[in-house]
């Protein structure tokens, strides 16, 4: 007797057409009675009918919202949540834009590829991991492990702003991409291990933060000045999503966190 | 066939207290858990209920199941009571005959007061060394709750289902605390799933302890034995341990079972080092290893508490009077969607919900 | 009288004459005389028989031009009547004694550390990674309370139980007992040095500890007190981090100590406080310990001597009953019990006993760790695991089994150069580590030799918290008597019984 949560008791998609209210130029769906594959399948249907933006309300721990929206002729949706969306929010993102008002939970961006997703609210663990592309603001804080293992390509780089605080392990092993954690509303950043195997990317960091917080592999290197027009424009962004004034933010110091060695074990193996 | 080896535990938690001692029903724990429904897989869901039994409430309910219904393991079972404890009253747990769930075993409720006896223990270490002896020595017999005005309810099958059977709506309690479980082993043993209980404490665990075997060997120096399988069990004889029998605070317990690193202790000032110092060499045995999330309670509190690198998540959240603890903040939007504040502890730090001291004696005697 | 020698010759000495430019490394090298010039210094003249196969020369060779074997040559094959049985009923018949012999152990009983494996965690519980995340590996050596009293105060919690004294190690790997006089100065220093360099402890074996090492390296040295009492003062007692008094060891149990008289130079004459030129014999028992209450009292004797500042370690050999003799240790009230399985090296012991008394460490751990938690006091000792741990994955499995950490002796020599020859007892290692002769012991440098310690000490370390982090554990006190992380293979059930562990695939 083996019953997958998942996909046990699936409604039909026709079953389904009730809970959506097409708009003049979009689609608004009502998620309160709906299971995960259910929301992700009215989605999906929604776009392939035409729709280019969605807005889902009452939604309360549906998973991998936006991930199933791979189209091989490069459709791109906006996505407005209202409500909490579970875990994996936009995982394998492909270049759409999702913004949540509310909290996000854990895995958002998770191994995103492309797109924008905005969080009004906080985020949990492991957002941005294997981020590959594409950009994240989170309003609030976020949790263990954000942007582990990061990646980036030539002009292809992966930006995660956090507005708040994270807790342990921030940029945990990165090897590409950016990340900046500004600090607002937070005495001082309590987080540990930060950028602990880190061997690409870069951090910016805004707020207090002791030297015995980072990982061994990190270090603190003076701002030039594509630092400054980096971080102009993401906090820009950040500060017209969230309603923030820049100058106060860009105002502070910032520490800037790289890689000290390419090859941080090199020393470990003995052959 | 049941495998004698160790289930691990990929859940769903769920935990909700009303700190003015209000009681309520099961409506929310059951909602809760039917929003995370993809964290288990249907092989196992439980709840505990705390101030149920108002009108026992002096007495000790030892919750008895017995395997496939089996009343010769019943007489054996009456006999060894009668023997040890004054039975006041007794009953079969009601069920729903028409519930989903697939041969159950036989519950039945005991509500006992230890006879007077010779031993100098206290009548909980009482209970607990009579507990153990049923655990270990009647086979097919396994008590899973031995606490006063409170009850442990758990079973094989999807929560709805597994409270369908007990009709847990029907009860009222001032804690609930809730489980759904994705087992990797063979269905079928009622006794592994959460909650887990030792007198009135109950755990309710998402992980896997990697300590199991070091933490259940040092309890069975203490004379807690390891009998259901599941390394859950041994979160609730570490906290009966630390907390009731060595009067040790949550705050102190929690760095017991989740420590801070020693990189860490070694920069902070000369009084807290030697604490935490001594503290983890003293309790080496009891520190817990590997990815988890615990909610425990007992009557007066209830706390949410994670590993020390935090593998694992907890959501805590706050409306009024009502504190709640979950796997996933969504379970409990799906139950009050406006929260006064909502929050994630660090790794190794305790969420503490506490009755006001009025509260507590209103509830046990 | 003596007798012709019947004995064949142990090992054989080729040479690529190719390779060879006669440089005469190897006659400067050699201590047993195997090399030597011929009379108008054109040729090197090899005299096979009396090489003992210790490589030596082999390794200086700056043309490696020379290969040294066992020698092939034997009699009849006999699964019975072995070569070596049957030499050494010859050694006998010309000598009338007991023959000696060095290092370990070395028949083929069952090794049970390499019928167990261990766990890795995959899906239900991650595996931590030890590169990026903490992985801890301090430990705590010595007696533990049974709970602790915690109080409230302005704000902070504090501690009101007393503790006993602990001693702390950055890793659960320590240098074991080798004498001063079994080994050079140099070695013996080196040992200090890697010790405190990487923050563990050494034992300073029963030849005491030279007054002009204490300043620097009493605070990571376990001194002993052995049953000759040999170097036993009040400062020696009090300069050190513990004092370990030793009952037994694995390569000879029940038996004593031994340095042939040939090792006792005039700086070992110091340190020992024994005539030149003597035997120094320890004996079997202590003379003041016959029975169990008298080791009571000489272990608060010891206590007394320090202050109660220091743990004190009982050491014996793993025998029969080792678990019933370890919980009357621990009532006696040691803080730590060191066990010494049969794999346990020396340097000078009888051969007969080394081969054929003891038994191995991993049952012994196992019996009496499980002895203790039933007994309810494994908290208040330490158990230290001791006899033949080669590689990081013994020690792994030595903890798991039930000892909170373990001595090196065998590997750290080897790390320093030993080969296992087994001529320890001649004093003519040419290595420069088992010898007082000045001119060997010059060969070996204490700070090279520190740095190879040192480099064994880490690399193993790093092994550790690698297979801790495959078993999703990032503290070694996780693993402490943890059996459930380890299986057996080609094991009998009595075997798994004892040793607790279940079998593969269960």
């Amino acid at each position: 007797m083996l019953i997958d949560p998942y996909v046990n008791g699936i409604r039909r998609i026709d079953e389904l057409m009730k809970y959506v209210k097409f708009g003049s130029d979009n689609a608004e769906i009502d998620a309160r009675d709906l299971r995960h594959k259910e929301l992700n399948d009215l989605i999906r249907e929604c776009i392939l009918r035409g729709v280019r933006k969605l807005i889902l309300r009452n939604v309360c721990g549906q998973r991998y919202i936006g991930t199933r929206l791979y189209f091989k002729d490069n459709i791109k949706v906006e996505i407005r949540i209202y409500g909490t969306p579970g875990n994996d929010l936009g995982a394998f993102l492909n270049g759409h834009r999702i913004i949540v008002y509310g909290n996000a939970q854990d895995g958002v961006g998770n191994t995103m590829d492309d797109g924008e997703i905005i969080v009004h609210g906080r985020a949990g663990d492991v957002v941005a991991m294997t981020m590959r592309g594409g950009r994240i603001f989170i309003r609030d804080n976020v949790g263990y492990r954000a942007a582990i293992h990061m990646k980036g390509y030539k002009d292809k780089i992966p930006v995660l702003v956090v507005g708040g605080t994270s807790q342990d392990f921030l940029g945990e092993y990165m090897a590409g991409g950016k990340v900046v954690l500004l600090g607002l509303n937070v005495k001082r950043h309590r987080c540990h291990y930060v950028g602990t195997g880190m061997h690409g990317g870069v951090m910016y960091i805004r707020g207090k933060i002791e030297r015995h917080q980072l990982g061994k592999e990190v270090g603190i290197v003076e701002m030039e000045e594509e630092d400054w027009k980096f971080l102009e424009y993401v906090v820009e962004d950040f500060c017209s999503y969230f309603g923030y004034k820049a100058d106060e933010i860009l105002g502070d110091n910032f520490l800037k966190l790289v890689p000290v060695t390419k090859r941080p074990y090199g020393r470990v193996y003995a052959y | 066939m049941i495998r004698d080896d160790k289930e691990f535990s990929a859940c769903g938690l769920f935990g909700v207290m009303d700190r003015s001692g209000r009681r309520f029903n099961g409506e929310m724990a059951i909602r809760a858990l039917k929003n995370m429904s993809v964290r288990g897989n249907g092989l196992g869901a439980g709840f505990a209920v705390y101030g149920l039994y108002k009108d026992f409430k002096e007495y000790y309910c030892l919750h008895v199941m017995i395997q496939n219904k089996d009343l010769d393991v019943k007489k054996k079972v009456d006999g060894f009571l009668a023997k040890n404890f004054d039975v006041v009253y007794d009953e079969e747990i009601p069920v729903n005959e028409n519930s989903k769930t697939v041969d159950p075993p036989m519950f039945w409720r005991y509500f006992v007061h230890p006879k007077s006896h010779g031993e100098n223990i206290s009548d909980d270490d009482y209970v607990i060394k009579n507990v153990m002896y049923i655990n270990t020595k009647i086979k097919d017999a396994y008590v899973i709750s031995s606490g006063k005005n409170m009850g442990v309810f758990k079973g094989v099958g999807f929560p709805e289902d597994i409270a369908d059977f007990f009709m847990i709506e029907e009860y009222k309690g001032y804690i609930w605390i809730a489980h759904t479980r994705f087992p990797t082993n063979t269905p079928g043993w009622w006794g592994g799933a959460h909650p887990f209980c030792i007198l009135d404490w109950t755990v309710v665990h998402n992980g896997e302890i990697s300590s199991y075997g070091t933490n259940k060997r040092y309890l069975e120096m203490f004379g807690y034995y390891c009998t259901l399988k599941t390394d859950t069990e041994v979160m609730a004889y570490i906290f009966d341990l630390l907390m009731r029998r060595q009067r040790l605070p949550i705050e102190v317990v929690a760095k017991i079972l989740a420590p801070p690193m020693w990189d860490q202790i070694d920069l902070m000032d000369e009084k807290k080092r030697r604490f935490y110092t001594a503290l983890r060499m003293v309790y080496s045995p009891l520190l817990v290893n590997g990815p988890w999330t615990v909610i425990v309670a007992h009557h007066g509190e209830m706390f949410g508490l994670t590993d020390r690198i935090r593998l694992r998540p907890i959501t805590a959240g706050e409306k009024g009077d009502l504190l709640f603890l979950s796997s996933e903040e969504s379970a409990i939007r799906a139950v009050c969607p406006d929260l006064d504040r909502v929050w994630t502890p660090h790794g190794g730090e305790p969420v503490v919900g506490r009755l006001s001291s009025g509260a507590l004696k209103r509830v046990v005697r | 009288m003596k007798l012709k020698s019947h004995l064949l010759p142990e090992f054989i000495v080729e040479r690529i004459e190719s390779r060879c430019n006669k440089c005469g490394v190897c006659v400067k090298q050699c201590p047993w005389e195997v090399y030597r010039w011929n009379e108008d210094g054109t040729d090197i003249i090899i005299d096979y028989t009396k090489c003992v196969g210790c490589q030596r020369c082999v390794v200086y060779c700056p043309n490696k031009a020379l290969i040294v074997k066992p020698y092939e040559g034997s009699y009849r094959p006999n699964a019975y009547w072995t070569k070596e049985v049957i030499m050494d009923i010859k050694k006998q018949a010309e000598q009338g004694g007991v023959i000696l012999t060095g290092t370990g152990n070395d028949k083929p009983y069952k090794v049970y550390f390499d019928h167990i494996v261990l766990n890795a965690s995959q899906v239900t519980n991650p595996s931590i990674d030890p590169l990026r995340e903490p992985m801890e590996l301090r430990t705590f050596i010595g007696r533990k309370p049974d709970h602790l009293e915690v109080e409230f105060d302005e704000g902070d919690y504090i501690i009101k139980t007393e503790i006993p004294p602990n001693l702390v190690i950055e890793t659960p790997i320590m240098f074991a007992g080798m004498s001063y006089g079994a080994i050079s100065y140099n070695a013996f220093l080196a040992l200090a040095m890697a010790a405190k360099e990487f923050g563990t402890l050494f034992c300073t074996g029963e030849g005491g500890l030279p007054k002009d090492m204490r300043e620097e390296y009493g605070s990571c040295a376990i001194v002993q007190c052995a049953s000759g009492r040999f170097g036993v003062d009040p400062e020696y007692l009090n300069c050190a981090a513990a004092i370990e008094i030793k009952i037994g060891q694995g390569a000879k149990p029940g038996i004593g100590g031994h340095l042939p008289g040939e090792k006792v130079t005039e700086k070992i004459s110091e340190t020992r406080m024994i005539p030149e030129g003597t035997d120094a014999l320890s004996p079997a028992p202590h003379h003041d310990i016959y029975s169990i209450e008298d080791l009571a009292m000489l272990i608060y004797a010891l206590k007394e001597a320090t202050n109660y500042e220091k743990p004190v370690f009982v050491k014996i050999a793993a025998v029969h009953n080792v678990a019933a003799i370890a919980s009357g240790i621990v009532r006696a009230g040691a803080d730590a019990v060191v066990i010494d399985g049969f794999r346990g090296g020396t340097g000078a012991s009888p051969k007969i006993i080394r081969d054929h008394v003891g038994i191995p460490i991993e049952l012994a751990i196992a019996s009496v760790d499980q002895r203790l938690r039933e007994e309810g006091i494994r908290h208040k000792c330490s158990i230290i695991a001791s006899g033949g741990i080669r590689n990081s994955a013994d020690v792994v499995k030595a903890i798991a089994l039930g000892a909170d950490a373990v001595y090196i002796g065998t590997a750290a020599l080897i790390a320093m150069g030993c080969t296992m020859c087994q001529k320890c007892y001649t004093g003519k290692c040419a290595w420069g580590i088992c010898t007082q002769d000045p001119e060997l012991s010059k060969r070996l440098n204490p700070k090279i030799a520190a740095k190879r310690l040192v480099n064994l000490l880490r690399g193993w370390s790093l092994e550790i918290k690698e297979m801790l982090g495959g078993m999703g554990i990032n503290a070694i006190e996780s693993l402490r008597g943890n059996r459930e992380h380890l299986r057996g293979i080609g094991l009998e059930e009595w075997e798994l019984r004892v040793l607790g562990i279940k079998g593969a695939g269960e």
